[in-house]
């Protein structure tokens, strides 16, 4: 046991002196290093462009309220970076969500094992009522999350977590409160056939994978940004019903 | 003395974080515990990507009322990006992992890795 | 402003020392969920809204009912 501690300690020690080590080496001229904290060069890094929205144009201004038809309408970059730029990759992402929760349901395999359900037989009046009442806003706060995701923090990843966590509030207080599997799985087959047939769209109409087709509008209103609004709420509509099925089924393993 | 402090204070305790997490996936035995130190090397990646791309004195990426135009200094967008999906998938990865924890624990009734025979290879 | 995230992460990492030093796995759980409780603030600082909040949302809240949940489904017992 004191072993085991021992051996931990010298691999973790030997993996801090090869980062430290790292941070001791002076940099040949020319070579690029890191930045100290706090002073990332921006002007010199592709997020320039994507601040600007000049990846294909030559654009240097974007104004709230006033820009018209950039190349990107979302007013917050991390979202025309996650939902436009590099689409393909949350394509990616949310794939590998897919298949993890999968892997959850073939390795639980709840159809041979007897069920256990985790709530306790009768919750309580208060606990009931309370969800009762937290229910409806967490999911209209959850979609208030992903609607605005271009506009303000937000998005379709957070958006799908809260309304993942109201269903998981209300499974682990009612016990009759039941989704069936047949639901999960359209809602999520669904949002993941539109989010790949927006990108077949804009291959065939304007010659690449998931590329704007619709007019990007004003920047800051809430119609605007072409298709980054219509991803968003597939991502979270996907979030959500892959995260609800990871929960009902520890739930009910 | 403040630069200095908060300089390393986020790119140290990220590293450290990372650190502590790998000792705990090494040292302990019970699998739910090597399971949160996975979790915990997790945060500390996101932490150290997210404070790789931070400007000081900047706004956040976001162009609203308050902020009203691009010409300002913001912060580095792209880590936020990929952080911001990497939490995601972190959390799916770990229920994988304790969807196989609770497996395990049917068939042997044990969560200790040293006491799990029959393993073949 | 730095005096405030450094004390953030000392904290976070006394949280993730205790999450691995703590023998009752529910206790452990919990100090990891305020790891990420803090990373989510230390996120908010570093001008990443969007990040803080997928981390408060999954990180803090998911991550901590589904460690529970397996927990219940197997035992509570003492670690080593």
């Amino acid at each position: 046991m004191k072993f085991r501690n021992l051996i931990a300690l010298v691999i973790t020690a030997a993996f801090a002196l090869i980062i430290l080590q790292a941070f001791t080496i002076t940099p040949a001229a020319g070579e690029i290093t890191l930045n100290e904290f706090g002073k990332a060069d921006i002007n010199n890094r592709t997020a320039q462009l994507y601040l600007n929205k000049s990846v294909n144009t030559d654009n240097k201004k974007v104004i709230y309220q006033e820009s018209k038809n950039l190349e990107s309408g979302s007013a917050n970059i991390v979202t025309s970076v996650v939902a436009n730029y590099r689409s393909f990759d949350t394509l990616g992402e949310i794939t590998v969500l897919f298949l993890a929760a999968a892997g959850i349901g073939v390795v639980l395999n709840l159809e041979n094992s007897k069920k256990k359900k985790f709530a306790a037989d009768d919750s309580s009046l208060i606990l009931n009522t309370g969800i009762k009442l937290l229910f409806p806003l967490l999911l209209l706060a959850g979609t208030y999350i992903f609607v605005y995701g271009h506009l303000s923090p937000g998005g379709g990843f957070q958006g799908g977590a809260v309304i993942a966590t109201a269903f998981l509030l209300k499974m682990l207080s009612d016990n009759k409160f039941e989704i069936k599997e047949i639901s999960i799985t359209l809602v999520e087959s669904t949002a993941g056939i539109s989010f790949v047939g927006l990108g077949l769209y804009g291959l065939v109409t304007r010659g690449s994978f998931l590329e704007n087709f619709m007019a990007t509008g004003t920047v800051g209103q809430l119609f605007s940004a072409g298709i980054i609004p219509l991803i968003y709420i597939a991502i979270a509509f996907k979030v959500g019903a892959e995260l609800t099925n990871i929960v009902k089924n520890l739930i009910e393993a | 003395m403040l630069n200095f402090l908060e300089e390393w204070s986020f790119f140290g305790g990220s590293i450290l974080l990372i650190f502590i997490g790998l000792y705990g996936v090494l040292s302990r035995k019970n699998m739910i515990k090597i399971l949160i130190s996975l979790g915990l090397m997790d945060t500390g990646v996101n932490l150290l990507l997210v404070a790789l791309g931070y400007v000081e004195a900047a706004n956040a990426p976001i162009i609203n009322s308050v902020n009203p135009s691009n010409a300002a200094a913001f912060v580095d967008p792209i880590p936020q990006a990929l952080v911001l999906t990497s939490i995601v998938i972190g959390t799916a990865v770990l229920a994988l992992g304790l969807a196989l924890v609770m497996k395990i624990y049917d068939k042997y009734s044990t969560l200790n890795i040293s006491e799990i025979r029959g393993l073949k290879w | 402003m730095p005096l405030i995230s450094s004390f953030l992460i000392l904290i976070m990492l006394a949280a993730a020392a205790a999450a691995l030093a703590f023998d009752d796995l529910l206790s452990s759980i919990i100090a990891a969920g305020l790891v990420s409780l803090t990373a989510a603030v230390l996120f908010y600082f570093l001008k990443a809204p969007d990040v803080a909040m997928t981390e408060a949302a999954i990180g803090a809240g998911l991550t901590t009912a589904i460690f529970v949940l397996a927990l219940f489904k197997t035992e509570r017992g003492k670690s080593e």
